[in-house]
């Protein structure tokens, strides 16, 4: 699950890391409000203003229709005021949300870091993160931060740094030091930024993370070492134990049509094509997407039924696919094993029957238990249902459909 | 010959007296599996489906000598059932369980380093040695007897190739279920070695999915090491980067773990890779023709 930039932050200063504040606020009066707040607590006239949506390359990306970009600083209440109207409501589309952009409901006005002060400033980056092969957590860090960090990998992987936290020990204290080392930082920055991995460390544990970045990790120009920005993704199988985060949930950021069918216990995906599936099991719908491709469709959605495919299901997922005016077929392909085929084939039957109203092609493919006397059922239903066993058979009634 | 379970396995369910344990202890029991017992705390000592149930896996071992456990304990405390049968002494543990924390498997591959147990999974359908026994929750009647061994990341998929397989005349002789979890217990090229080196075993299919590097990591070994032919697919082609597409561990992050990355590396290193799934089979028989 995805958090808000804001909710993250929220979350990071209940573990002691410091983080560049602000206010999230929906609206324009609240927005002016908060930066004369923002502006008092730092006597600062400048404020910078955020749009929250899940996506990076905000300070780059344009609010549509506008020059507006979706970070700008904000140098009165006037000026605080205008950002918020254009941003507010726009759609913002950077590098990450691809052409279709995000709606902007939120912003967060936040404390200007670039304050003048004693010490040049500097922008590192930092990131927690699994190494599946190794099985353990491992926190990547760059001197080069602020910057797209992939860009950083591919052109100088010598600036990228990383140390693995030991499952047994946990993250060690010469560990921290080492990062802020080599960092290259000293006195009071270096004793912040030791102080600032450690229980960021233990943030990312804590809330049970499945990646936290801090890019830009800032130090001040009076050596405080603070998160400017903060993406944080939970693992979703620790919601269980998380009810607090469960509840942060921002589902106005997901595809609807992926929400409705997390209420059925349908496991959605929504894609660009043509050709809508659905299946039992995660491997199969991804390998059937893949067939759909080669037999020149283009796959509409991945949705897994899961074990139990009834009528119920097939029912909600044919409504869920059918929502997709770009379908122009469907193909459902269980695999049946310990659920039997014959009777996911009647429950495609009653489903069909009670939607009423379709009119692309569907094609069946059931195999495995009864799967011949699944086919019988489908071929004497009447329906304009196309049937098949094998695969490869299915294959070439999508590439017929698709023609 | 056969890798991993037999009919010599004594096997034990933790998670016994549930529903998910039930119904499946039920199916392996029909298919000739050599259950021993189970374990459910707080239910030690009485019986469930013939069987003892044990309070502890301790226990269960000490009065069954079982030798495999098979885990339907729900994903709050798998990680825990995992590391009280390796802390008992169990060799090989199924964890059939989706949905466990990843940080709760950061600390099972921790706590079994070193230690004699192999884990299987977790998020997989089990492992099956075809005609002598079934320690998942696959349907048992697909897999006939023969010499392909499947390794494979996905359920359903695994059946698929089975299936074909079997309708190819091949048959199969041990199918491992390695789970589509982020962090499994038993990855990729470990499943492909004890295939490799099982006299009985004539070729082998590696179904991978987008995610993780695990199938690269296979496909260098298998370039050094193949004595019989590997046919490959990776599921997930058509997948956008940066979804999770229904297995935790099925995501793409980066250039290098995408199907096209993979089924690339697999290629250079001798691998027999399909694009669709429906040639698996196919493509296993001229494999072995050659």
């Amino acid at each position: 699950m995805n958090l808000h930039e804001f909710q993250a932050k929220e979350l990071l200063k209940k573990y002691n890391v410091p983080v560049q504040d602000g206010i999230a606020v929906d609206n324009v009066m609240a927005a002016e409000e908060a930066y004369r707040q923002i502006k008092t607590q730092t006597n600062n006239n400048f404020a910078v203003i955020k749009a929250q949506i899940h996506a990076g390359g905000r300070g780059k990306g344009k609010i549509v229709g506008t020059e507006q970009r979706g970070v700008a600083v904000a140098k009165n209440a006037e000026d605080a005021a205008n950002i918020a109207k254009n941003i507010l409501g726009g759609t913002l589309v950077t590098v990450q949300t691809g052409p279709a952009g995000k709606k902007v409901n939120k912003i967060f006005v936040a404390q200007d870091v670039y304050y003048p002060g004693p010490n040049p400033v500097k922008e590192f980056y930092l990131s927690i993160l699994l190494d599946r092969a190794k099985g353990q957590n491992v926190i990547m860090y760059s001197t080069e931060g602020g910057v797209d960090i992939e860009e950083v990998a591919h052109k100088t992987p010598e600036k990228i740094f990383k140390e693995w936290v030991h499952p047994s020990g946990g993250l060690l204290p010469f560990q921290a030091r080492k990062i802020a080392f080599n960092f290259g930082l000293t006195g009071e920055a270096f004793k912040n930024c030791v102080k600032f991995v450690t229980n960021l460390y233990n943030a990312y544990l804590g809330l049970e993370c499945s990646m936290l970045e801090i890019n830009p990790l800032f130090k001040t120009s009076d050596d405080k070492i603070i998160a400017v920005d903060c993406k944080m993704n939970l693992d979703d199988n620790a919601l269980m134990r998380h009810s607090d985060l469960a509840a942060l949930r921002d589902i106005t950021e997901e595809d609807p049509t992926e929400v409705e069918a997390g209420q059925y216990n349908l496991n959605f995906v929504k894609l660009d094509g043509n050709v809508g599936c659905m299946v039992n099991g995660a491997g199969l719908a991804m390998a059937t997407m893949d067939m759909i491709k080669l037999s020149g469709g283009e796959p509409a959605n991945f949705l897994d039924v899961g074990g139990t495919a009834n009528a119920q299901t097939v029912e909600a997922g044919f409504k869920i696919i059918m929502k997709d005016p770009n379908v122009k077929a469907i193909l459902i392909n269980i695999f049946g094993g310990i659920v039997r085929c014959d009777r996911v084939a009647a429950g495609v039957i009653e489903a069909y029957n009670k939607l009423g109203n379709i009119n692309i092609p569907i094609i069946v493919r059931l195999q495995g238990t009864n799967a011949a006397e699944a086919k019988k059922l489908i071929d004497e239903s009447g329906l304009k249902v196309q049937s098949a066993i094998e695969l490869s058979e299915a294959a070439d009634l999508v590439k017929k459909a698709v023609a | 010959m056969s890798v991993l379970v037999n009919k010599s396995s004594r096997v034990l369910v933790q998670g016994f007296t549930g529903t998910e344990g039930t119904f499946h202890a039920t199916q392996m029991i029909e298919y000739g599996t050599n259950v021993v017992g189970g374990v459910t705390p707080n239910k030690g000592g009485t019986t469930h489906l013939d069987k003892p149930v044990f309070n502890t896996v301790a226990d269960a071992v000490k009065a069954t000598q079982a030798n495999v456990s098979i885990i339907f304990v729900p994903p709050a405390f798998a990680a825990d059932a995992i590391m009280e049968a390796a802390e008992a002494g169990i060799e090989l543990v199924i964890c059939i369980t989706e949905g466990i924390p990843v940080q709760d498997m950061v600390k099972v591959k921790n706590y079994l380093q070193g230690s004699k147990t192999r884990l299987i999974g977790p998020n997989c359908p089990g492992v099956i040695t075809a005609g002598e026994a079934k320690i998942g929750i696959m349907p048992g009647f697909i897999f006939k007897p023969g010499k392909i061994g499947i390794v494979s990341k996905s359920g359903t998929l695994t059946y698929e190739a089975a299936d074909q397989i079997v309708k190819a005349g091949l048959g199969i002789s041990t199918a491992i279920g390695i789970g589509g979890d982020p962090i499994i217990g038993t990855p990729t090229v470990e499943a492909v070695k004890l295939l490799m080196n099982d006299p009985e075993t004539e070729g082998i299919v590696m179904i991978g999915e987008i995610g993780g590097s695990m199938e690269a990591d296979a496909a260098r070994w298998i370039k050094e090491n193949a004595k019989k032919p590997v046919v490959g697919f990776i599921a997930g082609q058509t997948a956008p980067a940066g979804r999770r597409m229904g297995h935790a561990g099925a995501i793409i992050g980066g250039a290098e773990d995408t199907a096209a990355a993979k089924m690339k590396i697999m290629s250079e290193c001798g691998i027999h890779v399909v694009a669709s799934p429906a040639d698996i089979g196919k493509t296993m028989a001229a494999a072995l023709k050659k």
